[in-house]
């Protein structure tokens, strides 16, 4: 029994068509500045015989598209991951809750100074502690007896992820003249990542990914059930916890600087897994890369839909594609979710 | 060396409220050992000892000579294999990758399956007799065809001993038979040592060489299916008026359940 194309060939076919997206969003994506240079400038930038203007522009905007790079890429491998570890195709770094745990610490770090840590250090620290409270919380409470049920994972995420956000609604409501700040950092926005925080979301997000690479094979047996993973001889609980941990750093990091952005880590990991099946030693590496594509992709995309009003939030980009597609898995996909 | 699983004044305790009690069992080489006892018995508790995805509050498992409590789980992996209570699996993998996770316990953390282990896959298939269906996805099968592709993957582990809990519940009963037969027949042609957990009377008496009866988390009486199903050690038991009979049609034991004993 073979289906057409076969599986080496899908991989191939799918891998190609990541790459090819992956390297042209960059180049458009590069090509929004201040003002709009063309493709072809940004080719001669690269190829390093651009004006000098244009290089300062494409320098500058690379700092957006890498970060967008990087966050799309976590978030992306969070989502595989979690969903793998809930053994449930819902789950991710936003619909968990985790995202509002991480903008609780986050906005506590802007809006507060603490002495002697420079705000690009203390922020995603304090981000990912909070995370690791929200992730801890829900998990706690939604995942019982081994399983987690859909209603009880997507019910918990909201009502943490509700207080949470609640938290952060009252910081910003005191937050006087950084209030601006806030509100923009929190729609989920690229614009502000420099050189200094692309130091920090880098280390964390390659950290997070290569912990999950590792575990890839490991979460394979976990996604057919703790006890066969067990049976196979995995330490399931370490196994767990390691994971977790590196969800959390990595969801951390991109918060931190770019807000909470939704439904990348749902979407991304889903589609890959329809297209090449769930083994995870492919899906991992293929959704970190194709989550770095469609983030770019949508930071392109923000650039041009609000031309009176600059760059739309690239967090309401991605709710506006991503939450029909989350209705769409409720209503078409019942029977994968686990919703009888 | 004899190959033996042995079982020493196992004690475990979950949360403080004893789940057995000072269990002792040895099981020879080759044997299809059955554990029987009614539902919250202690039974299936034993069973996850034995390879250690429980750990004991005390007493010891021994695996040929080996403390499995001094073993890595990995390495226990690699002699025991086990088939656990069937489970909905939800995503779309197809049977021969379930199978070839069997080869987990021999690889390094980054290296895939190799032309040698993908030869054991395949034979697990054919001993299965799923390997016509090996592209098909485990979402997408029968509870039968799912339970002998766990099977399968255990068989893959080319273990020594094959730990099975409850494998025919939810099963047909024609297919109950099925997994059975087959696990009995590869017990005889590869000296497998089949532990099956069940509360199946008849099933058990049919297949078992040898039964423990488990009993208030305690091992009541282990031997032969004669010695240990007397009709006063099931009416303790279970509560049932039964006794072991000999099937005319096919020469095999079997259980009558007259009724509940009053």
């Amino acid at each position: 029994m073979s289906r057409i194309p076969g599986k080496r060939g899908r991989i191939l076919i799918c891998a190609a068509a990541v790459s090819v997206i992956l390297v042209l969003a960059v180049l458009y994506d590069l090509t929004w500045a201040t003002y709009r240079i063309s493709f072809g400038e940004v080719f001669d930038v690269i190829a390093g015989n651009g004006t000098w203007g244009n290089r300062i522009l494409v320098k500058d905007n690379a700092q957006r598209v890498l970060t967008g790079a990087l966050v799309g890429a976590g978030l992306a491998a969070c989502g595989c991951v979690m969903q793998a570890l809930f053994r449930n195709p819902m789950a991710s770094p936003y619909i968990l809750g985790l995202s509002s745990g991480a903008s609780l610490g986050a906005a506590v770090g802007l809006l507060f100074t603490i002495p002697f840590i420079p705000v690009a250090v203390a922020t995603p620290i304090l981000a990912f502690v909070t995370c690791l409270a929200t992730m801890f919380i829900v998990y706690g409470i939604a995942h019982v007896g081994g399983s987690s049920h859909t209603e009880t994972l997507l019910l918990t995420g909201i009502a943490v992820s509700a207080m949470m956000s609640a938290v952060v609604s009252f910081l910003t409501f005191i937050a006087g003249d950084k209030m601006e700040d806030i509100v923009f950092w929190g729609m989920g926005s690229l614009e502000r990542a420099e050189w200094a925080d692309i130091a920090v979301i880098t280390p964390m997000v390659a950290a997070g990914i290569a912990v999950m690479a590792c575990y890839s094979k490991s979460l394979n047996a976990i996604m057919i059930g703790d006890s066969h993973a067990m049976d196979l001889g995995i330490e399931v609980g370490k196994t767990r916890l390691i994971l977790l941990l590196a969800s959390t750093l990595v969801t951390a990091a991109a918060v931190a600087f770019v807000g909470a952005i939704g439904f990348v880590g749902l979407i991304i990991p889903h589609i890959f897994r329809i297209i090449l099946g769930p083994d995870n030693r492919l899906l991992l590496p293929m959704s970190a890369f194709g989550g770095a594509a469609f983030l770019i992709l949508c930071d392109y995309l923000a650039h041009m839909v609000t031309p009176g009003y600059g760059v739309l939030p690239i967090g309401v980009l991605t709710a506006l594609v991503g939450a029909p597609y989350f209705i769409y898995l409720l209503r078409r996909r019942r029977n994968e979710v686990g919703w009888s | 060396m004899v190959m033996t699983l042995e079982v020493r004044d196992l004690e475990f305790r979950y949360r403080e409220r004893p789940v057995l009690d000072g269990a002792s069992l040895e099981i020879g080489e080759g044997e299809v050992f059955g554990i029987l006892g009614p539902n919250g018995c202690g039974k299936t508790t034993l069973l996850k000892n034995l390879n250690r995805n429980l750990r004991p509050s005390a007493g010891s498992v021994i695996i040929d000579g080996q403390d499995v409590s001094e073993m890595a789980k990995k390495d226990i992996a690699q002699m025991v294999a086990a088939v656990p209570q069937a489970n909905e699996i939800r995503f779309a993998f197809t049977v021969r990758e379930i199978v070839a996770m069997g080869r987990m316990p021999f690889q390094r953390y980054f290296e895939g399956e190799s032309g040698f282990d993908m030869q054991i896959v395949d034979q697990a298939l054919k001993d299965v007799g799923l390997y016509d269906m090996r592209d098909f996805h485990i979402n997408e099968m029968s509870g039968g065809e799912r339970q002998r592709v766990i099977i399968a993957r255990a068989l893959a582990q080319t273990p020594k001993y094959l730990l099975m809990d409850e494998p025919t519940n939810h099963l047909d009963v024609n297919m109950q038979f099925e997994v059975l037969d087959l696990v009995h027949r590869l017990s005889r042609e590869k000296g497998l040592t089949v532990v099956i957990v069940s509360h199946d009377l008849p099933m058990a008496s049919r297949y078992c060489d040898r039964i423990a009866l488990i009993n208030e988390h305690k091992v009541m009486c282990c031997g032969t299916p004669e010695e240990v199903l007397t009709p006063e050690n099931m009416r303790a038991v279970f509560n049932v008026d039964a006794e072991l009979s000999v099937d005319s049609k096919t020469g095999k034991h079997t259980v009558l359940l007259h009724g509940v004993s009053y």
